[in-house]
Order: C-alpha cells, then sequence, then structure tokens
C-alpha cells in the first residue's frame, strides 16, 4: 500500500536524522578545529600557552581543569547520591519514596545559569570568607601544595562543589533504578544465610547493580565534563595550571564560552573549535560507556 | 492491488454456497510448521465450531482465515483460502479490504482505550471505502451493533464514556459490536469467551448462535461444552492436522475417529 | 554437665558479640544513607530558599510587561526574554518533536533491527552531547554562512537537544501499548500506517506529551547552545532571522555585569526561570502518576 510505504519512509527519514546529526557535528567541528589541530599537533593539548595575540594555543590547563572539576565532583557526589539511592531503595518507608526521590530529580530541572548565579553570589563569597580559610589555615591543608596560594573565591574548588550538585541526582537516579532492579530473591537469600540487612546489602545486592551504579557514575561524569555556564561562572577563568585546588582555572567548555564571542582571529577561532572538538570525542567516548555499562544491567536511563 | 472481494455470496463463482473454503492450507512459523495441509468448508450462514487441546494450531489457522498470520515477523501460509469462491491469497488480493469483509474478536476484550464507546464500536466504520456515513447513520448502526451484541440497554447512557470503564464481559461485547458494525460476511471467533466470568459467557454465546441468521461464524474454543452448545459443525484439530469434521451432534456422540473420541471424553485436553 | 555448658558458654559469647556488633554496623549505615538521602535535598532547598529571598524583592508586575533599562534606571524588566523564550521553545519543538516523535516511533516499531538498535545507541550518546559543542556546531552551521545571528539558529540548537529526549520517551511510551491492540485495529481493516498512528501513537499519547514536556523543561533553561546563534537582544524583537533575547542569557549577562540593579534583575529572572521550568516538570509528572492514557489489558 502506497500510504504505508510513505509512513515507513517518513520514519525510517526520521530516524537517520539521529546519526545524521551526530555525523555533522563531529565533521563541522571538526573541520573548522583541523588547522588549529594541524598547527600544533599533540601540543595543543599538552602545552599551557594560550596566548591569541602572539597566535599560540595550548589547551592543557583546560584539559586539565576539565577533569580536576570532574574527579572532584564524583568524590564528593558519588558517596552522597549512592547512600541516598541505597536508603531509597532499602531502608526507606514507602510513604516516603515517591516524594525523596522526586526531589531528588528536581535538582536535575534546575538551570546551569540558576547554579551559576547562586554559585558567584552565595558559594564563592562563603568559599572565600568561611571555608577556604578553614582549609587552608584552620585545618591546615595549606602546607599542602592542593590548598596552598590566595584564595579569593572563583576557583577550581567552587567548580568541583558546583558540578557536585549537578551530577548528584543522575548518580542518584541511576543507582536507584538499577537496586531497586535486583531482584528480592538476592536479598532474601543473603538474609536467609544469616546476614545483617547491611550485610544483605553489601553482600548480595550492590554487588548484583554493581555494573548499573558505575555506568550512573559514568554517566554522571559525562555530564559534569561538558558544563557550562555554572562552571564558568565560579572557576575564575584563568589559563593557569595550579596544583591548588584553591586557585582559578578553566575547563574546556567554559574557556569557548568565555573567549568565542571575543575571538577575532581565524587562528582564535579554530582553536577554540579544536577545544570543542576535544571536548565532543571525550565526552562521546565516556558517555558510549556509560551507555553500554547501564544497558548491560537492564536499567534504563532517565535522567 | 485490486479490491477484489466485494461481490456479494449470491453472485460468486463455484462453491457460493459455502462462505469460505481451505484447500491444502499451511501455516509456518519460521521453519515450524503449525497447520498441515487442512483442507475444510465453512457453509454460508452456519456456526463452525473449532475445537482441539492447547497448541493443536487452531488459533493460527483460523487468523489464516483474515490473513492475520501474516502480521507476525517470519510466517508463512501455503495453500488456498477461497471466500466466496476467490483465493484471498492470489496475488493482487488486498489483505486491508479482506478484513473489511471478515471480522474478527479475540480471546481478551482489546477496546481502543481512547475511545468512548460509541467510537469503538464506530472504529471500523472510518476504514470503510466509500463515502463517510453521516454522524446520524452512524449512530444508527452503531445502535444496531450494539443490540446485535446485546449490550444496548445496558450501555445506550453512557455511549460518551470511555470504553474502558466497564466490565470485561461488557468489554468484550463491544469488541464483538465493533466487528458487527461493519456487517461482515463471515466472523472470527477467537476463544472469545475464554476471560468473561459465566454470565457474560452465556450472554455471547448466545449471540452467536442468533448471528446464523445473518453471517457466517466460525469460532474456536477449548471448551467442548460451548462448541456442543452453539455449533452446527465441529471440526476437531489435533497438533496441525484436521483430524475430523462432523455435524455437532454426530462429532460429539458418535465421533469416528479415535482420536477424537479420546479428546471428547476427556482422555487428555 | 557444667563442662558442656561452659564450653557451650565460651562459644555463645564471642558469636553474641560478634552479631551486636553487626547489627551495630547495620544500624550506624542506615542513619548514615539516611543522613545522605536528607542531604541530597539540602542543595535544593539551599538554592530555592536563596533564589526567593533574592529575587522576590526585585519581581513585580513590570518585570513581565517592562524591557531593560540602563544602568540606574528604575523599572525594568524582562518582557523580551520571556517573549524570546516562549519563541525559543517554539521554533525547538518545531524542530524537535516531529524528528523525536518520528524516530521514537520508528525505534518502538522496528525493534531488534540493527538500525533501530544503533540509531537507540546514538540517541543516547547525543543526549550527553555539552551544550557548549551544540552551540559552536550551530554557529558554524547555522550563523556563520548566513553572516547573521538568528532566534532560528538559537531554536534549531536546542530543538536539536530535545530530541534524544523525545526520542526516548516515544519509543518506551509507544511500546507499551499492547501488541492486542494493533491487531485489533488491523482485524478490523486498518492499514497499518493508521494502526500506528490513529490506534497505537494516539493511546501512547499522554505518556509522550509528558516526555515533551519534560525535554521543554530541559531545555527552556539552557543558555550555551544560545551563546551565539540567537545571542540575546537588549529590544523588542519578533524577528525570526534576527537575535533574540532568552531569559538564561539575559540572567548570565546580568550576573556577570558589575551592576547591582542588573544583579537584582537576574535574580528575579532566575526565579521566572525556574519557576517555569519546575511548573512543567510537576506538571508533567503528575500527568504520568494520573494514569497512563497507554493501553491497559
Amino acid at each position: 500500500m502506497i500510504a504505508d510505504r510513505v509512513y515507513q519512509t517518513t520514519l525510517v527519514v526520521f530516524a537517520l536524522c539521529v546519526p545524521i546529526l551526530l555525523l555533522l557535528i563531529f565533521a563541522e567541528v571538526g573541520r573548522a578545529g583541523w588547522p588549529a589541530l594541524r598547527q600544533f599537533g599533540f601540543g595543543f593539548l599538552t602545552s599551557s600557552t594560550w596566548d591569541p595575540v602572539k597566535g599560540q594555543f595550548g589547551a592543557a590547563p583546560a584539559i586539565v581543569g576539565t577533569i580536576l572539576t570532574s574527579i572532584i565532583a564524583l568524590l564528593l557526589a558519588t558517596p552522597l547520591a549512592l547512600g541516598g539511592a541505597i536508603f531509597l531503595s532499602e531502608f526507606s518507608p514507602t510513604w516516603l519514596r515517591q516524594p525523596l526521590s522526586f526531589f531528588i530529580d528536581l535538582l536535575a530541572a534546575v538551570p546551569s545559569v540558576v547554579f551559576g548565579l547562586w554559585g558567584v553570589f552565595f558559594l564563592v563569597p562563603l568559599l572565600r570568607t568561611t571555608i577556604m580559610p578553614l582549609l587552608r589555615d584552620t585545618l591546615h591543608l595549606g602546607a599542602t601544595p592542593f590548598f596552598s596560594g590566595p584564595a579569593y573565591g572563583p576557583s577550581v574548588l567552587a567548580a568541583g562543589l558546583i558540578l557536585a550538585i549537578m551530577v548528584l541526582p543522575y548518580i542518584a537516579a541511576v543507582s536507584r533504578e538499577v537496586l531497586m532492579a535486583v531482584p528480592r530473591s538476592q536479598r532474601e537469600a543473603a538474609l536467609a544465610l544469616g546476614a545483617t540487612r547491611w550485610e544483605a546489602i553489601t553482600g548480595a545486592v550492590i554487588p548484583y547493580a554493581r555494573t548499573g551504579i558505575f555506568g550512573g557514575v559514568i554517566l554522571g561524569l559525562g555530564r559534569a565534563l561538558g558544563e557550562t555556564m555554572a562552571v564558568t561562572m565560579v572557576i575564575g577563568n584563568r589559563h593557569e595550571l595550579s596544583a591548588s585546588l584553591l586557585a582559578p582555572g578553566y575547563t574546556m567548555a567554559s574557556l569557548i564560552a568565555n573567549e568565542f564571542a571575543e575571538a577575532t582571529t581565524d587562528a582564535h577561532l579554530s582553536a577554540l573549535m579544536a577545544v570543542g572538538f576535544v571536548l565532543f570525542v571525550i565526552t562521546l567516548i565516556v558517555n558510549a560507556i556509560a551507555r553500554w555499562l547501564v544497558w548491560r544491567v537492564g536499567g534504563e536511563v532517565r535522567a | 492491488m485490486t479490491e477484489a472481494l466485494l461481490l456479494p455470496p449470491e453472485a460468486a463463482g463455484p462453491g457460493a454456497s459455502f462462505a469460505m473454503r481451505t484447500e491444502g492450507l499451511s501455516a509456518y512459523f519460521g521453519e515450524t510448521r503449525a497447520v498441515h495441509d487442512v483442507t475444510l468448508d465453512f457453509p454460508a450462514n452456519e456456526v463452525t465450531a473449532i475445537i482441539g487441546p492447547s497448541g493443536c494450531g487452531k488459533s493460527t489457522f483460523l487468523r489464516c482465515l483474515n490473513r492475520m498470520h501474516e502480521t507476525l515477523p517470519l510466517t508463512r501460509v501455503e495453500g488456498r483460502v477461497l471466500f466466496h469462491g476467490q483465493d484471498i491469497y492470489a496475488d493482487g488480493v488486498d489483505p486491508i479490504s479482506l478484513r473489511r469483509h471478515v471480522g474478527m474478536v479475540f480471546q481478551r476484550p482489546t477496546p481502543f482505550p481512547t475511545m468512548s464507546i460509541r467510537d469503538n464500536v464506530a472504529a471500523g466504520l472510518r476504514v470503510q471505502p466509500g463515502p463517510k456515513p453521516s454522524r446520524a447513520r452512524v449512530d444508527e448502526i452503531v445502535e444496531r451493533a450494539l443490540r446485535e451484541a446485546a449490550l444496548w440497554d445496558e450501555v445506550k447512557d453512557r455511549l460518551n464514556s470511555s470504553a474502558t470503564g466497564i466490565s470485561g464481559g461488557q468489554q468484550q461485547r463491544v469488541c464483538i459490536a465493533r466487528a458487527l458494525a461493519t456487517s461482515p460476511h463471515v466472523l472470527l471467533l477467537d476463544e472469545p469467551t475464554a476471560s468473561l466470568d459465566p454470565i457474560s459467557t452465556q450472554k455471547v454465546e448466545e449471540l452467536v448462535y442468533e448471528l446464523r441468521k445473518t453471517m457466517t461464524v466460525i469460532i474456536v474454543t477449548h471448551n467442548m461444552q460451548q462448541a456442543a452448545r452453539v455449533s452446527d459443525r465441529t471440526a476437531f484439530m489435533l497438533s496441525g492436522d484436521m483430524v475430523e469434521v462432523a455435524p455437532t451432534g454426530v462429532m460429539f456422540t458418535a465421533p469416528s475417529d479415535p482420536r477424537t473420541e479420546a479428546y471428547i471424553t476427556g482422555r487428555f485436553g | 554437665m557444667s563442662a558442656i555448658a561452659s564450653a557451650h558458654g565460651a562459644y555463645a559469647r564471642p558469636r553474641a558479640r560478634g552479631l551486636a556488633r553487626r547489627h551495630g554496623v547495620s544500624i550506624l549505615m542506615v542513619t548514615l544513607t539516611c543522613l545522605a538521602a536528607a542531604l541530597a535535598v539540602v542543595p535544593l532547598v539551599a538554592i530555592l530558599g536563596y533564589l526567593l529571598k533574592q529575587g522576590a524583592g526585585a519581581l513585580s508586575i513590570g518585570f513581565f510587561t517592562h524591557m531593560p533599562r540602563p544602568v540606574g534606571e528604575e523599572g525594568g524588566g524582562m518582557a523580551n526574554a520571556i517573549l524570546g523564550t516562549l519563541m525559543l521553545i517554539g521554533i525547538a519543538s518545531a524542530v524537535g518533536l516531529p524528528v523525536g516523535i518520528g524516530a521514537g516511533l520508528y525505534l518502538a516499531e522496528q525493534r531488534g533491527t540493527k538500525l533501530a538498535n544503533a540509531v537507540r545507541f546514538l540517541a543516547d550518546v547525543l543526549n550527553g552531547l555539552p551544550s557548549i559543542v551544540m552551540g559552536i556546531f550551530a554557529w558554524q552551521f547555522l550563523v556563520r554562512p548566513f553572516g547573521h545571528f538568528s532566534a532560528l539558529a538559537g531554536g534549531a540548537a536546542i530543538g536539536a537537544m530535545m530530541i534524544p529526549l523525545v526520542t526516548r520517551t516515544t519509543e518506551e511510551m509507544v511500546r507499551t501499548v499492547p501488541q492486542s491492540l494493533r491487531e485489533a485495529a488491523l482485524a478490523l481493516g486498518y492499514p497499518r500506517w493508521r494502526t500506528s498512528l490513529q490506534i497505537v501513537l494516539r493511546t501512547a499519547l499522554g505518556g509522550i506529551v509528558t516526555g515533551v514536556l519534560v525535554a521543554v523543561a530541559r531545555v527552556a533553561g539552557e543558555t550555551a547552545p544560545l551563546l551565539f546563534t540567537a545571542l540575546g537582544n537588549q529590544f523588542w524583537s519578533t524577528k525570526l532571522t534576527q537575535p533574540i533575547a532568552a531569559l538564561p542569557l539575559q540572567i548570565f549577562t546580568y550576573a556577570i555585569s558589575p551592576y547591582d540593579d542588573w544583579h537584582a534583575q537576574a535574580w528575579a529572572g532566575a526565579l521566572v526561570l525556574i519557576a517555569l521550568v519546575l511548573v512543567i516538570s510537576v506538571i508533567a509528572r503528575f500527568v504520568t502518576r494520573g494514569g497512563h492514557a497507554g493501553g491497559h489489558d
């Protein structure tokens, strides 16, 4: 039937838009960034000189900053998210489950720029006046290179903190779903062997859901890597490789956001596009891994 | 694609007293043959019941009669099925137009959940060829179909309410009304009372008995008593083969094949 | 007897002590995880609370009806940004919905085929694309060749971000429609395309609408894709081929400015934005919980 044929073809066309779009993005951003990548080669990733005037572009600070802030975010968010997910799936009374999950998930709906706004006017001043002095001086962590140096507020630490809040709901949602998908029989088998509730969880439930939880964490990583607005508002936007978390820094996303509008030379533009391309490839790989991990356990990613 | 099946029963060719007839019909799921070479007549204006144990292929056979079997993946049909003398599996025959002349009711009630009772019953009218009937005409047809399904009195005051808000037995009768609204020549019923309570079952059986006056009915059932109550002829299938077909009275009192007798007397099932 | 009894006691006591400790650990962990769950809600409360405190002051009817005013002047508003956001959502939906629903239908109906599996995987990958990358792509593809920023480019950029979300929920919702419904329609003589559109899609529509609302809520707050496409506009504009203002963009611009007036406006804008996003999210969730329009069997 002709109408059937038309319908089928239309659907295929729409479905193909997805891979075509991805390919287009890869091609266009790659094409625009190619001059810079070709000119600087591998040094693009390792050099820390970023001088638009002289035409020297090395993205190392941005790349390191991206990785650093993401790691901080995961370190802070994962225990909290996992703990909350365990509570929701194992210990929470039924009446509490829906509302509490709802509130945690709602955090994912808050726009990035709102996080940034809160970060600029609340978190950064708080860091500057209270938390950073606490860490550096009162707890004497300033003796280590990680908490040394001047603490103006905008910093890698600030970015890491905000990112932690932003990825928390994603890790929590995926963990909660995979934990609740663990068959009841697993818990019961452990309990029947004489385990306490907690031992049943660590011994039977979490190992069963391990892959999915890990996938959720990697998903959170993917989000953290690409986050732009909130980070750009609190990280200080400085091309600097510093060991101190209290120092300002850069991420790939915030670098592009900050400098793209001002890029006047072709070389500068190409360099920024190249940074975008690198970011694209990294998040592509991380998200593919996350997807594969979660898919293996059969949990659906809702976030 | 020809709209090849608008012949009224009287005008059909040889075999016109049979509403449907299969010749050497075999049906496959992939490489597995579920129906083996079945040749069977369905006389017009009679109720024919097909009985047999679970998995004997009776539902598959039934679904070949309105070309529903092929809607599943990896399926294949061999042989001929004559509907008023024309082979429905011939090249160029449009299965969709066939289905507009052959109605089907399934085992579980399947009203369309987003439609009212009225719209459910009228759903088949929307895809009939020809000019769209007026709203008044549609209402007439809906009333006629619901009366035929013995449901009119129960739902006439809530035709516009959702079809999912009524009981299972009523939903099934809505589905029957939906099939009847298009005035099919043949009605196929696949275990229509399997999920119904006894009272609804009785109502449906009475309905089937009455329908023979206006159409040919083929009913698949695993309930032998039901077959005995409503049908004129009964066919017994076993493992894909059509073992025996006979007038219902004869089938249940003096079956010829020992396998039939074994099934009827309950030695297996 | 006493020897046996004392031996029994020797076994019993260490085990009892160990068991008490294990129970203690268990209870401790319950408390800790409960604490974690509570802490996870704290940021939301903190942010919303702070937002309310800062923003309520600057919020007035004038905020919704007035245009931005230069620094120092009283009574500025974000009327153009609110309109801009609504227009951008419209353009995004025009781009994202057909593709998303079409792709979702395809995935549901052609489950298991190689192409469907590939598309599903890639849709999830697209979902994780950083919004800034989408932004620079949209600039490269839709702004650079034409020489000017436009609302269309911005709308298309965030429309593209809607696609994976809409695709996934459409597929899931269509899959919940039982096969028996499809068969009932086919048996009535419905052609396949009408079965899919008039019966199956219609049955799944409630859930699909929810998915669309969730996608709209997510996309309404996006800033990065708009930075280099819609650009922002201090004036009232409804032209699709010109830059256009948007709430998130305006908030960002005001937030990083050095003026207190504008900071206050940024808070008010953030309040409106988050109210918009949260209201849509909550409606979406209650539509789902209120019962699927999808087929029950």
